[in-house]
């Protein structure tokens, strides 16, 4: 992976830079000391480091205009940052840039039940805005796994989803407005607490811009009521086709679950070691989840369970408790972490249509043997975003590039399968380089005038989403 | 001009001397424009259409009733149950699914499933400058690239011609029931928030006319359950209502005068209700859950002016008097990025000049 050459200049300039920089914003915001610098070396995408010029955590909108304000009349580039739980690099900086972290902009500003909104600073923790409003009834409905640590404003820029996006859509769908600081610092406030704001539909072209077109330093979220109940079922199958297959007469028949959770044999394997969840060992995994009434759970589960039998599972088991439930969900939601135990991975998140599941997870198997590198899967089958997992060696010389390699191809797959790059974690700069595979030139050249506009001088976060072939030009 | 291929629109486009006014099927025109009639009506046919992974592909000039009947065979339907207003503003044009983009339209269900543009997942277009371009594919999850395809749905063709959609679909409801308080506008604000705080899942919730009406879809056993203990909450009853009619505001067809939308927090309908009815306002109507309101106005009356300090925005879907600007003006900071993004996507200011 490569990234631009630090401007000599920039660095050359560190110290009238910092100085500035304490100017325009309280001392404790502002660190320097490349001890402190170095816990933002890297996001969650942590095979790729590189300290950052200087670090700014500003505590309001205000201080955030002022930093990017000293930033662009700097010409200082600056890398917008939530909790640092990107997966594909996103908030991974550059020696010549300044860290934007919104860290400290955590608070709650405003809760109101009767319009069903939560208004709350863009670094509060996902899972804490559920928790603001959760003693009342409510929730915030996009569910990211990282959600105990990702900040709203990580999940803005990516436009975050989670296992019950099914239903519930993804981070766009729940958003209804923010407050957002440009590059030359001016605040700026798109939508509000009614629903589709007037002229442009500027507040969707924010959400999943990465952090290139603004920083948010508040975000306006829908709140839902809490359903009366939910309750999953697990059902195991031989082969990974019949359980695509179920899948898709799920979806046929008309019922909607919140999530329909799909696992192969490995990553069963790891996280039934990992968590001892029950988990049988079977070819494939489905975690289909319903929610409502006990009648109405029951009435869904009918339904479900029916299809599920026609396709003969090697195991159906319906919870029964609380307690079931939450092992049910315990594996899948330490999938990642099991398999991190087992061995270094790389998470991948192409999208394909639902149909060509069976086809993609041949291909990847091929891909595998090809490669000589093991591979598990688990994804959310209900909108087809697939996670595959692929396992290597950091010690070993030479094999994280493999690794990359092979990811790539397994991303190409899921383009010519007629699917994408990436469905809920973003470019970065992970797949900035794949992006030729799914655009062609103009495809590409109209998203970077959007930048322009936004950011003429292409000083936000500029070297990740496009390749760097294709931005250079807007780069200089 | 009737291209019947994206390359023909393209070639169109490209040589283009003057200004388009972009037509799909003259159903939903909204403010004024002015250019040469470029019809989007060849480009027809479902391109795509796979129910077991909720996904239809269509080109711009596909008829809506077409789509709608195909869905409805398969026991699927577009989330967001977009709103015709032939009756309203009285034209005879066959819809297409490019004006329901074009126009964002979506009605009663937006406070469930959304609106168009969060079923919108993939888009084809031609720009200004006669590029063809495509943004977002045929999959529910895609954050491939900065989301052009939100910033076209609700754009009124101004950004670029729409050449073909795509659309993550919903199972069609098996059962669907009604529950109607009978009440004054005043208290009506209270019962939708009561019945959008409550887990039953509201898919509908309107007042008009002394009514309260909150609707439930979904899984029969389940309507039945839902409307019976919503009916007890809000002391209501289970009874027919005509969402067609609401989603279509057919009531304002006979009305005279001019027919504003304006979008509102729901708790600040009442207010602003009143504020109308001091403008001359005659016949209001609340959905998404009093967060839309329709609102007629006689001759020369700016309804905007009710707004006053709650934020919002209101456009003139009938514009008997041409008055007014269709569209609500933008602040200062908002106007300078939608004019820059304008003059990126259409630089020579041809695509429906002087719309939105």
């Amino acid at each position: 992976m490569q990234m631009p050459k630090p401007n000599a200049d920039i660095l050359a300039r560190k110290g009238e830079i910092v100085a500035r920089l304490r100017q325009v914003l309280p001392a404790s915001a502002v660190i320097d000391d490349p001890f402190e610098t170095k816990a933002y070396e890297c996001d969650a995408l942590s095979a790729y480091r590189c300290p950052p010029l200087a670090v700014v955590l500003p505590a309001n909108t205000e201080e955030t205009a002022a930093a990017l304000k000293a930033c662009f009349e700097m010409g200082v580039p600056v890398v917008p940052r939530g909790s640092g739980t990107s997966l594909a690099g996103g908030a991974l900086p550059t020696e010549d840039s300044v860290i934007l972290g919104v860290a400290r902009l955590n608070g709650v500003l405003e809760t109101d039940y009767d319009n069903r909104f939560i208004r709350v600073q863009s670094g509060r923790t996902n899972l804490s805005v559920t928790g603001a409003v959760e003693a009342n009834g409510y929730f915030y409905a996009p569910d990211p796994s990282s959600q105990l640590a990702c900040a709203i404003a990580g999940n803005i820029a990516m436009n975050s989803g989670g296992a019950h996006c099914l239903k519930y859509g993804v981070t766009t769908n729940n958003l209804l407005g923010v407050k957002m600081v440009t590059m030359e610092g001016e605040v700026i406030e798109i939508g509000g607490a009614h629903l589709d704001a007037a002229g442009y539909d500027l507040l969707g072209l924010i959400c999943g811009s990465e952090g290139q077109l603004g920083v948010v330093t508040e975000a306006t979220l829908r709140i839902l009521a809490k359903p009366e109940g939910a309750r999953p079922v697990l059902i195991g199958f031989d082969s990974n086709e019949v359980a695509g297959a179920c899948v898709s007469d799920i979806i046929r028949a008309g019922v909607l679950p919140v999530a329909i959770e799909f696992m192969d044999r490995p990553v069963i394997r790891a996280a039934e070691n990992f968590t001892h969840a029950g988990y049988p060992d079977v070819e494939a995994l489905l975690i289909i989840e319903v929610e409502g009434s006990e009648a109405e759970i029951a009435e869904q589960l009918e339904k479900i369970t029916e299809i599920a039998r026609r396709h003969n599972p090697v195991e159906l088991r319906e919870s029964q408790s609380a307690e079931e439930s939450a092992n049910i969900w315990k594996g899948r939601k330490a999938a990642f972490g099991a398999m991190g135990q087992i061995n270094d991975y790389m998470c991948l998140d192409g999208t394909i249509p639902v149909s060509k599941l069976p086809e993609t997870l041949r291909g990847i198997t091929a891909l595998s043997r090809q490669y000589g590198l093991d591979v598990g899967n688990v994804f959310h089958a209900g909108d087809g975003n697939m996670h595959p997992l692929i396992l290597y060696d950091a010690n070993k010389p030479g094999d994280l590039e493999l690794c990359e390699a092979m990811g790539a191809d397994i991303l190409k797959l899921c383009v010519e399968v007629g699917g994408c790059l990436t469905g809920e974690h973003g470019v970065g700069v992970e797949k900035r380089e794949l992006m030729h595979s799914q655009f062609g030139g103009d495809d590409l050249d109209i998203q970077m005038a959007v930048k322009d506009v936004f950011d003429p001088k292409w000083l936000l976060n500029p070297a990740k989403v496009f390749p760097l072939d294709a931005s250079e030009g807007r780069r200089q | 001009m009737k291209p019947v291929s994206e390359a023909e629109l393209a070639e169109i486009v490209t040589s283009a001397k003057g200004s388009f006014e972009i037509i799909g099927g003259g159903t939903r025109q909204i403010g004024r424009t002015e250019g040469d009639p470029l019809h989007t009506s060849g480009l027809s046919g479902i391109s795509l259409y796979e129910p077991e992974a909720l996904t239809l592909v269509a080109q711009a000039g596909t008829p809506l009733a077409e789509i709608e009947t195909l869905l409805a065979e398969n026991g699927q339907r577009l989330p967001f149950e977009p709103y015709d207003l032939r009756a309203l503003q009285g034209t005879t044009g066959t819809p297409t699914i490019g004006g329901v983009v074009a126009t964002n339209a979506s009605g009663p269900r937006r406070i469930q499933a959304g609106a168009c543009r969060d079923s919108l997942i993939g888009v084809r277009f031609v720009d200004g400058l006669g590029r063809i371009i495509k943004n977002g594919g045929r999959v529910m999850k895609n954050v491939t690239g900065y989301d052009l395809v939100k910033l076209l749905a609700g754009s009124h063709g101004t950004l670029g011609v729409l050449t073909e959609v795509s659309f993550k679909l919903l199972p069609a409801s098996e059962a669907t029931a009604s529950v109607l308080v009978q009440e004054d506008e005043a208290t009506s604000a209270a019962t939708m928030a009561k019945a959008m705080a409550s887990p039953y899942d509201i898919s509908g919730a309107a007042h008009t006319d002394g009514t309260t009406a909150l609707r439930l879809e979904g899984l029969e056993g389940s309507v039945r359950y839902r409307s019976h203990v919503l009916a007890n909450l809000l002391a209501g009853e289970v009874a027919a209502f005509d969402w067609v009619a609401q989603r279509d505001v057919q009531a304002f067809a006979g009305l005279k005068g001019d027919v504003w939308r304006i979008s509102v927090k729901p708790s600040d309908g009442p207010a602003l209700a009143e504020a109308l009815r001091r403008l001359g306002a005659e016949t209001i109507n609340f959905d998404w859950a009093g967060g839309l309101i329709w609102a007629n106005a006689p001759e020369g009356q700016d309804l905007r002016k009710a707004l006053g300090t709650i934020s919002g925005h209101a456009t003139v879907i009938r514009n008997t008097f041409k008055k007014h600007r269709s569209f609500h003006p933008e602040g200062a900071a908002i106007e300078i990025l939608s004019s820059g993004l304008r003059n990126q996507f259409d630089p020579r200011g041809i695509l429906n000049p002087e719309r939105l």
